[in-house]
Formats: structure tokens, C-alpha cells, sequence
């Protein structure tokens, strides 16, 4: 669908009417007195896969998880297909959102995490299917067909009545891909979902992220160490230093022809 | 020695016949206790520091001050409460009176099952857009009770143990038998070794099978201790 | 039976003063047993991991029979059953108390010091043994030390339950908390509210200080232990 954005294009495939599915406004986060972003300003467009990269402890994290409502931003907002994500209107004015707001708003994201957080007293096609059933209200024939389905296409069609402990990491972390995608969400979160992995094992999740981005259709945000593997999926590459974006723009530009010093710097330790 | 064979098996089928209600204080007690422990653990979650203050430390007093001045008080002492107080069977007042100790306990267990949840299953949960109610009862609570199931059984045990404080306020289990059998042929010594028999032979084979339960637990979840600092999970404690 | 009456100033006057004759007997049953009991637990546990067999089955036994049964049970066997069995009178009420208390939490103890002495040997042996310690060296220098403060939560826990312990001595006549407590059931009895929730108090008051105690323990214990 969207194969390069400069940004010029990005600017264009807006005016032609294509809203950001998701847009950061200027969103601040401290913990205690530690300011860990320092005013980030993000569009995401359908569709669009954005690799996010930089040093550890520059809140590579945080920005996706301010984003599936796991931290809440200190200032600043965050529109998801806009709707105000942390704040509802409430008699006219600008409220902090209550529970039933962010489900409501948070129905579109998805997340893949680091160490991959499945549901161990549930068999991995029962780890799939419970959101679905519960939250989507889908029917359990329905829920389970599209369940199997996804773990076919993540390959572990032949596992559906395992439990997770019986499994490999690299395969946990593709039921827990599955898990999400069943739930179609328009914008999926990957938090550096290989860094738990064995070598090894690194290859078959990320065989499965590519196929995923290849559909196309679902917007993307990849929180990674895999430079080789964000220069090929990417549409954009932000390199996050010290709470701000220090640089953006196509794998092209930002990986393989770094002007920010500190980029280079970090990129030198990651491609040798 | 001084030791009457006689008496001796006289003194059994007389003493045993308040095992049933012995065994019967302490299910009901600890059915009891099992759900007051819910209340604490609700109470303490409570997001305001003025409750949690109050509700913290009216369990440290609970816990820290004798079950059996607390029987005395809830049997003698309830009645003469003005405008509340109502007389209680002795069996209700220990009811209620072991029931809440053990539940301050109770609660605990409750509470390190629910941290031995790792964190990464609630975000887990919220990614996949639950209620808050659909996280508690089909990713939570499923797996923090599991852990929790030896330590509630020692717990069990335990409280067996401390059933005969009720004999104090007139409960006719095996202690108070015991002490009837004791003025009636004056002489003691035969009546309380029953007593020490029934117990040994009824708590020992349970501590083994809790045990075993543990054992079984620790091998299906190698996961961290929940060993929270109050609760008496390595080998049974008493609580007296 | 008015409010005002249950808790006028002039019962409190009363009560204070006779409850705060027991506190001496309750702390001195306290501090008997908890000297008496830890020494127990210490000769008890290291008996528990012994080489010879016989002192192990005998500790072993003794460590089950006072686990299996209640400590009502084993004061009123000490009290009123062991003197006329072997005719050897333990003399007083007191020694009866503390003998029980401290047998009975011992018995608990034991296994407290011998987990502990267990947890740190399996890790800290072979670095001992690397430095060509003796079996005498590593138990002083390398395992009892860490061993000891792995007791600490335990034991301060314990401590707490020994304070409600002491209450039992009341049922084998002496004049503790809550003997006074009690006494006033028969002479005045609209006032055993307040009596006894005041009693209450009191050894709330005595728990207190193992409280935070015990909280100390545990974050000593957290430090200085190999894990």
C-alpha cells in the first residue's frame, strides 16, 4: 500500500484526505523527577510501518505504551482515528478519560511484548480466542476459526492444544503475535518483541513480522535492536535520543546515511 | 508410673465423640475466615491512604493480639455492648471469633497469590482491551489461586489446632470432654493424653498431604516465592 | 447500661491500674519463653541435621509431636497430666507457662533454623570447601552467618505469636492481662467491654514493638544473603 513516505509524501497522502491513524501532540513523560520524553510530536498513517530505534533508557518503550494506555502521559495528547485517547469530553469540557473511554479508543491497537506475556494456565488456541469471545463478543465457532486460522499462518497450526510453558520462546512469541492479529486492530505495537529470544530463534518472529507487514493494510510501530530488519520493513525510521526524536525520515536516509552524531555513533555499535 | 490402662479406654470413646464437633467449628470457621479474607483483600485495595491506613491496622491488631482474648470478648463481652451487643451461642461467638483472626491471615495468602501474577499478564490483558472485570476472573484469579492452595491448607491445619480455645467459652469439642472426663474421676492425666492422640493422629497425616500438595504446587509453578512477610507458609505456625 | 456508664472516666481509673498488674506476669511468661524457646530451636535444629541417626529420629519426633498437637493441649497435659504421671511437679504455674510456649514454638523454630541452614549450605558449600575451610569453619565463618539472618522475618513473626501465646497461662490460674481482664465478668459485668477491649490494648501494646521489629528483621534479612 504505502511503500516509501518521505515526508513530503507524507504531507501529500494527507492532503489527498488520508488522516493519521494515529498523532502525538507534543507528549511529555516524566517517572518521578526523571523526564524520559520531552515533547514528541508523531503521525502514524494507515498502514504505515514506523521502526523506532535508539539507545536503551531513551523511551523507545514508553511511546508505544503510552500508546496501548499502559502509562499515561504527563502532558501532551494522543489522538488515535481522532479521538482523543486520554482525555473525553464530559459536560464540555476536557476530562481525564475513565475506563470505559480508553476500551473504547484502545479497540484499534494492538501489542506485541518483549516477553511475550501469554496466558499460562490457558492452551494456546484458548490464549487466542478468549479476547475475541469476551471482548469482541464473537461467536466461540467464529473466535475459533479465525484463532486457528492466524496460528496457521504464524505456523503452529499443529500446537493448538499445548500450553505455552511446553513451547519455545520463538514460538510463544508467534502465538502471542497471533493472539493480537485476531483481534484486527488497525495499528499493532511491537516492543522489542525478539530481545528475549535466543539467537536462534530470532529468525522465525521475524519471518512472521515480515509476512505481516507484506499484507499491508495494518499500521505498525516497531520498537527494535534488528537494524537490517528495520531497514527492510520500514516505511520510517525515528531515531529517539535523550526523550525527543533526533532524526527521521526512510531507512535510506536515517540508517544507511546518518547526519545526527549521536546517531551514528549508536548505529556504529549495531552494523559494525 | 502413674498411668491407669482402664480409665485410658474409657476416656477414648468418651472424648471422641467431640471430634464432630471439633472437626464442624473448624470447617465452619474456616469457610468463614476464607470469605471475611476476601473482604480485608478488597478493603486494602481501595485506592485512598486514610482507608488503607485504617484498614492495615485494624488487621495488625486483629492479628497481633490473642484469639482467645477475642473469644472472651466477642462470648462475654459482645452481650453487654450497648445498643448492638446480642448474646451469641459459644459455638457462633468462636465462629466469629477465629473466623476473623485467621481471616486477617487468610487475607495475606490472598494477596501474595495475586502478586505472584506477573505484571506482564495484566498488561497482557489490557492490550487485548478487557474489562476490568473479565481481567480479574479469566486471566487473574484463575492463576493466583492455584499458588495459593498449599499455604490455605496449612492454614487449615493451623486453625484445627486452635479450635480448642473454644472450649473456654463452653464448646463441647474434645478439649472440653476431656476436662468433664477430668472432674469426673479425678484424675487427668488419661483424658488429655486422648486428647494430644486425636489431634497428632488427625493433623499429622494432613501436614504430610499438604506437603505432598506443595510439592506438586512448586513443580507446576516454578515461579517466584510468594512469601509474604505475614503469612506462616513455611511449615505450619501456630497462631495462639 | 447507658454508654456513659461503660466508659466513663471513673471506670477507666479502675480498670487501668488492674490491668496493669497482670502486664508483669505476662512479659515475664513472654520473656521466659522466649529465651527458653529459641534456645530450643537452635539445639532442636542443629539436632535436625545431625549425622547420627538416633539424636536425629528422637529431635525429629519430638519436633512432630509438639507440631501435631494444639498448645492449649500441651499446657493442660504439662499442667495437669505430667505431674501426677511420673509424680514430678514442675512446681509452678510458671514453669508449666513457659515450658509449653517454648516447647511448643521451638518445635516451630527448628524448622526455621534448619530450612535456613539448608538454603545457604546448597549454594555456599563448594566456594567454602574451595577454600579449604573445615566442616567446623564453613558452619561459623560461611553458613551460619548467612543462615541467621535468612531467620530473622521467621523468627520475628514467631516472636508475635509467642505475645498472643501468653494469654493461655491465664487458664492454668496465673494472673496475667487476662486474668484481670476477665475478673471483672464477675463483679461488674456491664463494664467487660471495655475491660477486655482495653486488655486487648495492652497486648496490642506488648506486639507493637516486635511489629517493627519484625520489619527490621526483614529488611536486614534482605541484605547479606547469597541467593
Amino acid at each position: 500500500m504505502v511503500d516509501t513516505v518521505t515526508s513530503e509524501e507524507q504531507t501529500a497522502n494527507v492532503n489527498k484526505g488520508l488522516d493519521p491513524i494515529v498523532k502525538y501532540e507534543n507528549v511529555h513523560k516524566s517517572f518521578g523527577d526523571v523526564d524520559v520524553l520531552k515533547g514528541i510530536n508523531l503521525d502514524i498513517l494507515p498502514g504505515e510501518k514506523v521502526a523506532v530505534i535508539g539507545p536503551s533508557g531513551s523511551g523507545k518503550t514508553t511511546i508505544i505504551r503510552m500508546l496501548m494506555t499502559l502509562e499515561e502521559p504527563t502532558s501532551g495528547h494522543i489522538i488515535v482515528d481522532g479521538k482523543n485517547l486520554w482525555e473525553m469530553e464530559k459536560n464540555g469540557e476536557l476530562v481525564p478519560a475513565n475506563e470505559k473511554h480508553l476500551r473504547q479508543v484502545r479497540g484499534d491497537i494492538g501489542m506485541v511484548f518483549q516477553h511475550f506475556n501469554l496466558f499460562p494456565h490457558m492452551t494456546i488456541l484458548e490464549n487466542c480466542m478468549t479476547a475475541p469471545t469476551h471482548v469482541k463478543k464473537m461467536s466461540k465457532k467464529e473466535a475459533k476459526e479465525q484463532s486457528i486460522q492466524m496460528l496457521e499462518k504464524v505456523g503452529l497450526g499443529d500446537k493448538l492444544d499445548n500450553y505455552p510453558n511446553q513451547l519455545s520462546g520463538g514460538q510463544k512469541q508467534r502465538v502471542a503475535m497471533a493472539r493480537a492479529l485476531v483481534m484486527r486492530p488497525k495499528v499493532m505495537l511491537f516492543d522489542e518483541v525478539t530481545s528475549a529470544l535466543d539467537p536462534e530463534l530470532v529468525g522465525e518472529v521475524l519471518e512472521v513480522i515480515r509476512d505481516i507487514a507484506n499484507e499491508g493494510e495494518m499500521a505498525m510501530v516497531l520498537v527494535t535492536h534488528e537494524m537490517e530488519f528495520a531497514i527492510d520493513v520500514a516505511d520510517r525510521v525515528l531515531f529517539l535520543d535523550e526523550g525527543v526524536i533526533a532524526e527521521e525520515g526512510p531507512p535510506s536516509e536515517v540508517i544507511q546515511n546518518p547526519k545526527n552524531e549521536r546517531l551514528q555513533t549508536f548505529l556504529h555499535r549495531f552494523l559494525g | 508410673m502413674n498411668w491407669n490402662n482402664d480409665l485410658f479406654f474409657q476416656a477414648l470413646p468418651f472424648i471422641s465423640k467431640g471430634i464432630w464437633i471439633t472437626l464442624s467449628l473448624t470447617i465452619v470457621c474456616y469457610v468463614f475466615a476464607l470469605i471475611f479474607g476476601f473482604v480485608w483483600t478488597f478493603l486494602k485495595r481501595i485506592p485512598n491512604k486514610a482507608i488503607n491506613w485504617v484498614v492495615t491496622w485494624t488487621m495488625e491488631f486483629i492479628r497481633s493480639t490473642p484469639p482467645l482474648v477475642q473469644l472472651y470478648f466477642i462470648f462475654y463481652a459482645w452481650p453487654e455492648v450497648p445498643y448492638v451487643g446480642m448474646t451469641l451461642s459459644p459455638f457462633t461467638s468462636a465462629v466469629i471469633g477465629l473466623g476473623i483472626h485467621f481471616s486477617t491471615y487468610i487475607s495475606e495468602v490472598y494477596r501474595s497469590g495475586i502478586e505472584s501474577v506477573d505484571k506482564g499478564q495484566w498488561e497482557a490483558s489490557t492490550a487485548l482491551n478487557f474489562t476490568t472485570k473479565q481481567k480479574w476472573t479469566k486471566i487473574i484469579l484463575p492463576q493466583a489461586i492455584r499458588p495459593t492452595i498449599p499455604m490455605l491448607g496449612n492454614y487449615l491445619i493451623i486453625l484445627f489446632k486452635e479450635v480448642p480455645l473454644a472450649a473456654t467459652i463452653g464448646v463441647v469439642g474434645i478439649l472440653h470432654l476431656a476436662g468433664d472426663f477430668g472432674s469426673q474421676h479425678f484424675r487427668n492425666i488419661e483424658a488429655y493424653t486422648v486428647v494430644a492422640l486425636l489431634f497428632l493422629l488427625m493433623s499429622y497425616p494432613s501436614a504430610l498431604l499438604v506437603n505432598k500438595l506443595e510439592k506438586k504446587m512448586n513443580m507446576k509453578f516454578d515461579k517466584k516465592a510468594t512469601n509474604g512477610s505475614k503469612t506462616l507458609n513455611d511449615s505450619e505456625g501456630a497462631v495462639s | 447500661m447507658t454508654l456513659e456508664r461503660v466508659i466513663s472516666i471513673n471506670a477507666l481509673i479502675e480498670i487501668f491500674p488492674t490491668l496493669f498488674q497482670g502486664v508483669k506476669i505476662t512479659i515475664l511468661v513472654l520473656l521466659g519463653s522466649i529465651v527458653v524457646g529459641y534456645f530450643l530451636a537452635f539445639i532442636a535444629g542443629f539436632c535436625l541435621l545431625s549425622n547420627n541417626i538416633i539424636l536425629r529420629t528422637l529431635t525429629r519426633f519430638y519436633v512432630e509431636i509438639f507440631r501435631g498437637t494444639s498448645l492449649i493441649v500441651q499446657l493442660f497435659w504439662l499442667y495437669y497430666a505430667l505431674p501426677m504421671l511420673f509424680n514430678i511437679d514442675l512446681g509452678s504455674n510458671y514453669l508449666a507457662g513457659v515450658l509449653a510456649i517454648s516447647l511448643n514454638y521451638g518445635a516451630y523454630m527448628s524448622e526455621v533454623v534448619r530450612g535456613s541452614i539448608v538454603a545457604v549450605a546448597q549454594g555456599q558449600r563448594e566456594a567454602a570447601t574451595a577454600l579449604n575451610m573445615s566442616r567446623f569453619q564453613r558452619m561459623r565463618l560461611v553458613i551460619f552467618p548467612q543462615a541467621v539472618r535468612m531467620m530473622l522475618p521467621e523468627f520475628g513473626n514467631y516472636l508475635i505469636q509467642m505475645v498472643k501465646a501468653t494469654s493461655l497461662v491465664s487458664l492454668i490460674g496465673m494472673k496475667d492481662i487476662l486474668y484481670y481482664g476477665d475478673r471483672f465478668r464477675f463483679s461488674e459485668i456491664s463494664m467487660t467491654p471495655i475491660v477486655l477491649f482495653l486488655a486487648l490494648v495492652f497486648y496490642f501494646i506488648i506486639a507493637l514493638p516486635l511489629i517493627f521489629l519484625t520489619r527490621k528483621m526483614e529488611d536486614i534479612s534482605k541484605k547479606g544473603v547469597a541467593s
